[in-house]
C-alpha cells in the first residue's frame, strides 16, 4: 500500500459499530493541536459526513501546567503576576478578579482613584480584546492579513498606553489587594482621551468595511445558532450569552466595583448565531468608550492603595470567597478557600473560555467543516485560560 | 423577593422534599455565607429543587469545584485524677479524609444567588463518587470531568466522564494534597545534578552502567 493510500486508509473511519450508521463512509478528522483556526493548541477530534460535521469532541489540555497548584504552593501576592498568564489578552482583568476575591475574603475596601483606574484600565482591556477577535474572526473566514492588522494596529495604541502606566505590554501584574500598585504617570490621562476620542473613528472604518459585507454576512447569518436556554444552562457567559439574547451582564448585576455610577447599554443579540456574536462585540466597543469617556472624566485625586495595607505576610482568616466579573470573555471568577495560613488552601479559576466550550459541539453539528472554524472564532476562547 | 438566606434555603430544601437532610457549612471569613452540604444520594433532588422552583430558579451553575480534606490527627486533652494527682492525657484520634465538591448557583432569571452546594465522598479512596449533577446543568460538563481528573472523585451520572487536561494514560490525581511531584517532568533517560539527589531519596538505586 503506498504511502498517501495508506493514510488515507488510517484516517478514514467506519463509524457503525458505533451506531453513526450512515452507509457511507466517514472521515475522521483531527483539527489541531497545530491548526492555526485552533487559536492555539487546541483540538477538535470531528467526524465528517462529506463535508458535515456529525459529531465534534473538545480535546484540550496541551497548555496545562496547573495553574491552581502552584498558585496553591506560594504566598497570595505571588500568584498575582501569575494570572497574567491565564487569559493574556486581558491580564489587567485577571488581576481584578483575583484581587476582588482575595479582597472579599479578607473585607478589604478599595480607595476611590484605585476603583475608577481599576474601571479605566478593564475597559481598555475590554476594547483591545474586543477588536483583536473581530480581528481574528475575519481572519479565520479567509480575509487573511488586512483585517486582522488592522485591529492590531488599533490595539497597539492601547497596548502603548497600558505599557506607560503598568510597565507591561501584556503582563501588567498592575494590581494588588486594596488597590492598585502604583498612580497614573503623568500626562496619561490626556493620552488615554486622545485614545478615546478618536477611537470611534477607527470602528467607523472597521464597521463600514465589515459589519454590511455581504461575504462576512454570508458566512456568518444563522451559522452556530445558540438557543437563549441551552446557553443559560451551560453556563455561557459573556458576549456570548448576551448574543443569544439573555440581558446578563454582571456589570449590571453584580455591579461590582464602581460600575452602578456609569451610564450603559448591554446590546442584545436576536438570533445567538455567529454574526450577532461578531456585532455584540462592535456595540460593546462603543458602550467601552462610553465608561472610558465618564471614567476619565470623573476620576478624583488620591491615593491608589491604603499606605498602611499589609501585602507580604498576608494571612486572611479561614473561610471561602468567590469573587467574579464581567471580563471580555465572560464571567471569570475566583475561588478562594484560607485555612488562616500564607497560602490559599484552594485556589480555584472558574475560565470562561472552558466553559464557554461546553456547547461547541451543539453549535457546529451540521455545518460544514468551514463553519466550525468561524464558529469557533466566535466562541472567542484563550489557550492559556482553557488548559491553565 | 430578596434571596434567601443560607438558613432560610435549608428550610425551603426540606420542607419540600421529603426525608432529605441538608446540613449547614458556616464560613468564618468576611462573606460569611453558609454552604448548603447534601448527602449525594440526595444531590440529584435537590439540584432539581433549586432549578426548577419558582423562588429560587437557579438555572445557572456557574462553578464547580473540588477540595481535598485528607486524613488529619485531632487532639484532645482529657483530665485525669490517678491517685490523688491530676493528669493530663492527649487522646490522638484519626479523622478520615474526604474529599468535597463545591458548587455555585446563580439565578440569571432573577438575577440573585449564590447559593452554594456542597458534597462529600464517603473517604479518600480511589473509587470514591458523588453524584454528577450534569443532567441537571449542563455547565457542570467539563467542570466534573475536570474535578474527576485533578481530584479523582467519581460522578454516578456523568454522560462521559474522562479526563480532561491530563491524558489519558495518566494514573494520579495532581490537585490532592498528598501528590508527589515528579522529579523530572520530560524524560530524562540519565537522571543527574540536583534531578539525581531528588531520585536517589525515594527511588531504588540504579545500577551503573559502563
Amino acid at each position: 500500500m503506498s504511502l498517501p493510500a495508506a493514510a488515507s486508509h488510517a484516517i478514514r473511519a467506519r463509524l457503525d459499530a458505533e451506531g453513526n450508521a450512515s452507509g457511507g463512509d466517514q472521515l475522521e478528522v483531527a483539527m489541531g493541536p497545530q491548526h492555526p483556526s485552533t487559536h492555539g493548541v487546541f483540538r477538535m477530534d470531528v467526524v465528517l459526513d462529506g463535508e458535515t460535521v456529525v459529531k465534534l469532541k473538545p480535546v484540550f489540555g496541551y497548555l496545562h501546567r496547573n495553574h491552581e497548584k502552584i498558585a496553591e504552593g506560594t504566598s497570595y501576592l505571588g500568584s498575582m503576576p501569575y494570572t497574567d498568564r491565564l487569559d493574556y489578552f486581558c491580564s489587567l482583568t485577571n488581576n481584578w478578579a483575583y484581587a476582588l476575591a482575595v479582597e472579599k475574603l479578607a473585607g478589604l475596601a478599595v480607595p476611590e482613584r484605585a476603583e475608577y483606574i481599576r474601571v479605566i484600565t478593564a475597559e481598555l482591556t475590554r476594547l483591545q480584546n474586543h477588536t483583536s477577535v473581530c480581528g481574528f474572526l475575519l481572519q479565520d473566514m479567509g480575509a487573511l492579513g488586512t483585517p486582522l492588522m488592522w485591529a492590531f494596529r488599533q490595539r497597539e495604541k492601547v497596548l502603548d498606553l497600558v505599557e506607560s502606566l503598568t510597565g507591561a505590554r501584556m503582563m501588567c501584574n498592575y494590581m494588588r489587594f486594596g488597590g492598585c500598585r502604583c498612580d497614573l504617570p503623568p500626562g496619561w490621562i490626556a493620552q488615554a482621551r486622545v485614545l478615546v476620542d478618536e477611537y470611534p473613528r477607527f470602528l467607523e472604518e472597521f464597521e463600514a468595511l465589515l459589519s454590511g459585507n455581504e461575504i462576512l454576512m454570508a458566512r456568518t447569518q444563522g451559522v452556530g445558532r445558540l438557543p437563549a436556554a441551552l446557553a443559560v444552562a451551560a453556563g455561557v457567559t459573556g458576549p456570548m450569552l448576551r448574543a443569544s439574547g439573555v440581558d446578563h451582564d454582571l456589570r449590571k448585576v453584580d455591579r461590582y466595583g464602581i460600575y452602578d455610577r456609569f451610564q450603559f447599554r448591554v446590546p442584545l443579540g436576536d438570533h445567538g448565531d455567529v454574526f450577532d456574536r461578531y456585532m455584540i462585540r462592535v456595540l460593546e466597543l462603543r458602550e467601552s468608550l462610553g465608561i472610558l469617556d465618564q471614567a476619565l472624566r470623573d476620576i478624583p485625586p488620591g491615593p491608589v492603595i491604603d499606605p498602611k495595607a499589609k501585602l507580604r505576610g498576608f494571612r486572611p482568616k479561614a473561610g471561602e470567597a468567590y469573587g467574579r466579573i464581567e471580563s471580555p470573555k465572560g464571567e471569570l471568577g475566583f475561588y478562594l478557600v484560607s485555612d488562616g495560613g500564607p497560602n490559599p488552601y484552594r485556589y480555584r479559576v472558574r475560565p470562561p473560555s472552558l466553559i464557554n466550550l461546553t456547547i461547541l459541539e451543539d453549535m457546529c453539528l451540521g455545518h460544514s467543516v468551514a463553519d466550525a472554524v468561524v464558529i469557533l472564532g466566535s466562541v472567542d476562547i484563550v489557550l492559556g485560560e482553557v488548559d491553565r | 423577593m430578596s434571596f434567601p438566606a443560607p438558613e432560610e434555603l435549608k428550610t425551603i430544601v426540606e420542607a419540600a422534599l421529603h426525608g432529605v437532610r441538608v446540613e449547614l457549612v458556616p464560613n468564618p471569613a468576611v462573606p460569611s455565607q453558609s454552604s448548603l452540604r447534601v448527602a449525594p444520594a440526595d444531590a440529584d433532588a435537590v439540584a432539581r429543587f433549586l432549578r426548577d422552583d419558582p423562588r429560587l430558579l437557579l438555572d445557572c451553575c456557574s462553578n464547580v469545584t473540588g477540595i481535598d480534606w485528607p486524613d488529619r490527627d485531632e487532639k484532645t486533652k482529657t483530665k485525669t485524677v490517678v491517685d490523688g494527682v491530676e493528669k493530663e492525657t492527649e487522646v490522638v484520634r484519626r479523622v478520615p479524609g474526604t474529599l468535597e465538591v463545591v458548587y455555585h448557583l446563580y439565578s440569571v432569571a432573577l438575577r440573585h444567588g449564590p447559593a452554594i452546594l456542597r458534597q462529600r465522598t464517603a473517604d479518600r479512596g480511589g473509587d470514591c463518587s458523588v453524584t454528577s449533577l450534569t443532567p441537571v446543568w449542563r455547565s457542570c460538563e467539563f467542570q466534573e470531568r475536570e474535578v474527576f481528573d485533578l481530584f479523582g472523585v467519581g460522578f454516578a451520572g456523568h454522560p462521559d466522564l474522562r479526563r480532561i487536561l491530563m491524558w489519558d494514560g495518566y494514573v494520579d490525581h495532581p490537585m490532592r494534597k498528598d501528590y508527589v511531584e515528579p522529579d523530572d517532568y520530560e524524560y530524562e533517560p540519565t537522571p543527574h545534578d540536583d534531578v539525581l539527589e531528588r531520585a536517589k531519596s525515594h527511588y531504588p538505586p540504579t545500577e551503573a552502567k559502563p
